[in-house]
């Protein structure tokens, strides 16, 4: 643990570092400067392609080589897709697989 | 304050799932920190203020004697460089909003940007006033578990193992969302096999900026197919 000050400058270093990560793109292209048509066309093709990075990124731990190599993640993953495939409701499908990996990393693959 | 209340009861089912995991995950940052001696007050201080899920992980090794700001700074960078690519995609949309758009960027967490970019706007909402709540919402989940968890120094009394698989289901569910619209599937299969790729080149705890990089570079040279079959897709 650190001292009071040294506390404060350190939570307003990390707090300042992780906002100008997140305004970068802002302070580059500021309200009254046209957007140039590149980025307009990264807005539109980015974000699918960073949730297809994203579910990849949540698996990342994944023990594949080892056991139970990977298989409390396939089971869940594959509950998942199939629910929300047949009922498209986002609620039951991550309430259901959520509790499903639960049971299967806590009783199942122990 | 009009169109507020509504637009919070618009926001609130859509933030459902991310209240699941950020009550849990932000609780586990709650014990993370009380772990290095820092009580609720500090806790909640951080999540106000920096409201970043790997980063305040990341953060509370910094509170040691020894470690300098400069390397914390470092290290916060590596950890959130995705963002400024986060940003890139969303600054044609958030340059139409007043001030308040600095807390929508403030608050672009992995989660809220997600939902931000899958959710199409209810017709009865204001777009800003519905993006801020979300985000909002969000951010209070991250506090009110920050608190708990510090508070109780102890993920809640029963056993929570596997609940951050809250966020990976909904992530695939996002991506599904997003599949039913074909236009989408060469974008989000782009960002899947760089991710797997990359992952396997740079191991788990450095493929995320070589990932957005090579994301990058793929969607910009392929611009022209890529636009093409948008267009295609979308006839």
């Amino acid at each position: 643990m650190l001292d009071t000050v040294s506390s404060l400058i350190m939570i307003a270093a990390v707090a300042i570092t992780t906002f100008a990560t997140r305004a970068a793109s802002f302070l580059a292209f500021p309200k009254n400067k046209e957007v140039p048509p590149t980025v307009r066309y990264i807005g539109i093709i980015l974000p699918p392609a960073v949730i297809g990075m994203l579910v990849v990124y949540c698996l990342r731990e994944t023990q594949l080589f080892a056991y139970p190599y990977g298989l409390p993640e396939l089971i869940a993953c594959l509950a998942v897709i199939g629910l929300h495939a047949w009922r498209r409701n986002v609620l039951l499908s991550v309430g259901a697989g959520t509790v499903l990996y639960m049971v299967l990393v806590q009783m199942v693959f122990v | 304050m009009g169109g507020y209340r509504q637009a919070l009861k618009r926001a609130f089912p859509y933030t459902v799932p991310v209240m699941a995991g950020y009550l849990f995950i932000g609780a586990a940052f709650g014990v993370m920190f009380a772990d290095s001696g820092y009580n609720v007050l500090w806790a909640v201080l951080m999540s106000v203020v920096v409201y970043a899920g790997s980063g305040q992980y990341l953060a509370t090794t910094f509170f040691v004697p020894g470690i300098s700001i400069l390397q914390a700074v470092f290290l916060t960078l590596m950890v959130n460089i995705r963002h400024v690519f986060y940003g890139l995609s969303l600054v044609d949309r958030y340059n139409r909003f007043g001030r308040k758009r600095w807390y929508l960027i403030f608050g672009m967490t992995d989660e809220t940007y997600s939902l931000i970019c899958t959710t199409d706007v209810p017709d009865d909402v204001d777009e800003e006033k519905f993006l801020l709540s979300i985000t909002l919402l969000d951010q209070l989940y991250w506090i009110i578990g920050t608190a708990i968890g510090s508070l109780a120094m102890t993920v809640v009394a029963f056993d929570s193992t596997g609940i951050e698989f809250a966020m990976t289901a909904l992530f695939i569910v996002m991506f599904m969302e997003l599949w039913y619209r074909r236009s989408n599937r060469p974008a989000e299969l782009i960002g899947l096999i760089a991710a797997v790729v990359c992952l396997a080149v740079f191991g788990a705890d450095n493929f995320v900026l070589p990932t957005m990089l090579l994301i990058v570079a793929v969607i910009l040279l392929g611009r022209k197919r890529l636009e093409k079959g948008r267009a295609d897709a979308d006839a």
